[in-house]
């Protein structure tokens, strides 16, 4: 019997499941992490499934992203997507800066690990950088809208055309102050300017009068911006999902961000250098295309969908 | 490790898929062309189903090159794979029928 423990312990068993006397042909680090990768996986995949729920269950006045994401930064007009793709893109190349860190640490090459691990901890400085902008427009909030009863938010047109609160107020949006209006001053506008009307949470574009009229009956609350309670966009959940969402995205790329800089000082210190192996590179940077993978997917389901 | 002798030009590839595949969603999300977003199939707008395997097809690079999932045995692959890939699409089978009964019912 103990001739046969020895053997197991000094010789490598190669058949058994092909890795040896290592199954996996992992380290104990390494597999937690990708397991601890697959609790998250479920978790992420539990939140946008149930953004999906609510997307099926309310599919006529659910909002459109592209009317909501529409803004970059220090540009005027809409440009509906180019910021989010250009918060993937810096993602996407934090991504590639931490697998050619990871690639430096397999070859012991500590400066190259310094410098894109250090570009790496840029990247993801903007992303959340970005992210931030991006949470504050959608506070401060855009076009405004005007609540009614059954919670299907409205928005003044002119025409065909989607116009804003602000405008047909005579009122500047971003000019830093506090603005607050009743329904009966926009009904009042609407009345006084015929050329506007609304359009109704299902997409459909009323009349001048018929504006009025619908306004009069079901208006509750003039909105301007979001919260967890309202938003100017439409249904109340569209907002908590994304405050949600993106939050926990970035709950998780501001905790990977805290993790390359605790590896960075431990690389400049030499750490990894003593210990023989760059391994804590890699489980770190596991981590970090598993954020990426996730912004993959919330930009498809949030963004693009 | 194969990467060791691979050198770095695999990164710059992957990466240059990842963006291309990206601008391509974007000018699609920005033009809609008609016939895309016109066309209902299983639900939903046929330019989904478009963005859904474009991401899928980004995911599988992300995991298989970058996260080096594609390199390692066959059997830790499948033991991070399969609970995902039962699970998942379970769980968006039950949420989204469920979504759209909720919505006949109002």
């Amino acid at each position: 019997m103990d001739e046969v423990l020895d053997e197991a312990l000094v010789k490598d068993h190669k058949p058994a499941w092909k890795g040896g006397d290592q199954p996996y042909e992992a380290s104990y680090g390494k597999l937690m992490m990708w397991f601890f990768l697959i609790t998250d996986t479920l978790t992420f995949s539990a939140f946008l499934a149930s953004y999906g729920f609510s997307r099926f269950k309310y599919p006529d006045i659910w909002p459109n992203p592209e009317d909501v994401f529409s803004h970059f930064p220090f540009l005027h007009g809409e440009h509906p997507l180019l910021f989010v793709a250009l918060m993937t893109f810096i993602l996407i190349m934090s991504s590639v800066t931490m697998v050619l860190a990871v690639n430096y640490g397999h070859k012991m090459q500590k400066k190259k690990v310094i410098l894109w691990l250090s570009l790496t901890i840029v990247g993801g400085a903007i992303f959340l950088g970005s992210q931030a902008w991006e949470w504050g427009h959608f506070i401060h909030g855009d076009k405004g809208g005007i609540n009614t009863q059954t919670e299907h938010v409205v928005h003044i047109a002119e025409g065909e055309k989607l116009s804003s609160v602000y405008e047909l107020m005579g009122a500047d949006g971003h000019d830093g102050t506090h603005h607050h209006f009743t329904v009966d001053q926009v009904i009042t506008s609407l009345e006084a300017n015929p050329q506007y009307n609304i359009r109704k949470a299902n997409r459909m574009y009323l009349t001048n009068e018929d504006a009025i009229a619908y306004l009069r009956e079901n208006a509750s609350e003039v909105l301007l911006g979001a919260n967890l309670k309202n938003n100017e966009y439409g249904h109340p959940l569209f907002a908590d999902y994304f405050f949600f969402i993106t939050g926990f995205h970035g709950f998780h790329v501001f905790s990977g961000v805290i993790l390359l800089i605790i590896i960075l000082i431990n690389v400049v210190k030499g750490t990894y250098e003593r210990r023989g192996h760059y391994e804590m590179v890699e489980k770190v940077g596991l981590y970090w295309h598993f954020v990426d993978l996730v912004w993959v997917f919330v930009f498809t389901f949030f963004y693009l969908v | 490790m194969a990467s060791e002798t691979k050198g770095n030009w695999w990164i710059w590839k992957v990466f240059w898929i990842l963006l291309f595949i990206t601008a391509f969603e974007v000018a699609l999300g920005i033009i809609k062309p008609s016939f895309l977003v016109d066309t209902i199939f299983l639900g939903t707008k046929l330019i989904n189903h478009v963005f859904i395997i474009l991401t899928i097809i980004k995911a599988a690079y992300i995991i298989n090159q970058f996260m080096h999932l594609g390199h390692e045995k066959v059997t830790l692959k499948w033991t991070i794979l399969l609970p995902a890939l039962i699970l998942v699409p379970y769980l968006l089978f039950i949420l989204l029928n469920e979504g759209f009964y909720t919505y006949l019912k109002i």
